[in-house]
């Protein structure tokens, strides 16, 4: 994908927003140039402070599960024991949707960001873990017993073998979430905060009917998102070169 | 027990590489590979395990190499049970074995990398080691310079298995294990490297131990040739090669007989009688 085609897409995304607006002609659906005129200017009055919030919780939310989930990944990938205790309780636990126990976190760790990232991190968490597993589960034996041949014990198969080939796991398993860590972070941020990006929208929408604001908090959304997936593109890209050549 | 004395004698006095004593060694809910099997390797010596599909030749190696472990008897290597793999032993795998992440010469830094990461504790590396910067010349010597940043994938076969050899090769072992190593390359490739692990072989006083089901490769590698036969295996079969390695081997009458012999072997024993 060239950069060229990427601002070409956007061009084109703009112009069909544009045409519906013209379409509609209401109060509701404005044209893209007054949202981006009231984009920059919601950024100087406050817009970049509700856009840091949002970027901390979700930064917050994704990193603890990337510590907590590739690891746990990693090991039970490694190990053909652990895999069969823990796989079974994954396979039940995965396609439950965390997204209900909104309301039951937010009784036990209360209203403050912790009720939020949690949430965040109880949905990336399986995401994550199970990807890292599999790609663990599936290394060729003739690699691990090249190293174990040349005197690597359990601490250098994981710092030579398991890590560097979960890599890329990691990562796309992150790229997947994106999208549902940026929706979990908004309904986290529909209630019980007066911070963050999902209260901004929600906030100029219904309360103020202020709607160019509100498209410049969802502009301010989509930026969000789009910006760790770039960050993730650019990490593989730095990391995991061999994925990239050939 | 005067059979075990002598064996023990004969073991110090040629400075056994490989003393294996009534191995006996079985996949589980399988029928014996090996029985009471017994086997001498001297230093410095060129062995070629020659054998079909099934024979354990593959599993010969790992036990030499320590991934599998006998279920009774005893393999001695350096005049020491095998436990574990052991720092200087070397072993080099059908498909290689690299790292697909890592570029050909983080692959040749790979062993000496996994020494630092331990330090030398005696068990994952020697304890006399010394981190030696030794890579670039090993790249050199095996023609890699000009693929050194290039990834796995970017390689041909024959390049691939240079590569292999120079990461065993740069952690100084004194033995060798080598599982169908060329087996997988064009024949110019595979002469030009069988070539190259002979001179580095003897150059580098190093004992090797190659596992092949081609009876060609077998006649052009080993001074000797041990023949595994439909499991299980009890006694060591020995052919003396000794003229294996030398120049114009490969087209001597000496080595066609050799291969003539092997063959009929092979034959004989896998006729249903």
């Amino acid at each position: 994908m060239r950069r060229r085609d990427i601002l070409l897409a956007v061009i084109v995304l703009v112009a069909i927003w544009q045409a519906a607006a013209m379409l509609v002609d209401m109060s509701i659906l404005p044209a893209p140039l007054t949202v981006f005129i009231v984009f920059f200017k919601e950024l100087q009055t406050g817009l970049l402070m509700h856009f840091a919030v949002s970027l901390w919780r979700v930064t917050a939310g994704m990193a603890l599960s990337v510590l907590v989930a590739a690891p746990a990944g990693l090991v039970i990938g490694g190990s053909k024991r652990l895999n069969r205790l823990f796989s079974p309780i994954i396979y039940l636990l995965y396609p439950i949707p965390k997204v209900v126990f909104v309301p039951v976190v937010i009784l036990f760790l209360g209203i403050g960001d912790t009720a939020k990232i949690v949430i965040m991190f109880l949905i990336l968490f399986f995401q994550i873990i199970v990807l890292v597993r599999d790609q663990a589960s599936g290394i060729a034996p003739q690699l691990i017993q090249s190293l174990q041949s040349l005197g690597a014990g359990r601490r250098a198969l994981f710092r030579f073998i398991y890590l560097p080939a979960s890599l890329p796991a990691i990562l796309t398993a992150l790229r997947q979430s994106i999208g549902t860590a940026v929706a979990v972070l908004y309904i986290t941020e529909l209630s019980a905060t007066k911070y963050g990006l999902g209260y901004y929208i929600y906030y100029k929408g219904s309360t103020l009917l202020d709607y160019p604001a509100m498209y410049a908090g969802v502009i301010a959304m989509s930026l969000l998102g789009l910006g760790m997936y770039f960050t993730v593109d650019w990490l593989e890209w730095k990391w995991c070169k061999w994925k990239f050549v050939g | 027990m005067k059979v075990t004395v002598i064996r023990k004698l004969m073991a110090v006095t040629f400075h056994a590489m490989i003393n294996i004593q009534s191995l006996t060694f079985e996949y589980a809910n399988h029928s014996p590979l090996f029985q009471n099997f017994d086997w001498l390797v001297s230093r410095g010596e060129t062995w070629a395990i020659l054998g079909p599909s099934g024979c354990g030749k593959t599993t010969l190696l790992y036990l030499l190499a320590g991934l599998k472990l006998p279920i009774s008897g005893d393999i001695q290597i350096d005049g020491e049970t095998i436990a574990r793999p052991r720092p200087h032993s070397g072993l080099i795998l059908q498909d290689y074995g690299l790292l697909p992440w890592s570029t050909v010469r983080e692959n040749v830094e790979l062993g000496v990398n996994v020494r630092n990461f331990y330090g030398p504790d005696g068990k994952h590396s020697p304890d006399n080691f010394i981190p030696k910067d030794n890579i670039e010349s090993w790249i050199q010597r095996l023609g890699l310079s000009e693929v050194a940043d290039k990834f796995p994938v970017q390689l041909s076969g024959g390049q691939r298995q240079r590569t292999a050899i120079a990461r065993t090769l740069a952690l100084e072992p004194d033995l060798l294990l080598m599982d169908e190593p060329f087996s997988s390359l064009d024949a110019i490739t595979r002469e030009d490297l069988q070539n190259l692990t002979l001179s580095l072989c003897e150059e580098q006083n190093i004992t090797l131990v190659i596992v092949t089901h081609a009876i060609e490769e077998a006649a052009v590698l080993g001074k000797k040739i041990l023949l595994l036969d439909a499991p299980p295996n009890q006694t060591a079969r020995v052919f003396e090669n000794p003229n294996a390695g030398t120049s114009g081997f490969r087209s001597s009458a000496e080595f066609h007989a050799m291969c003539e012999r092997l063959w009929n072997e092979m034959q004989k024993r896998n006729v249903p009688a």
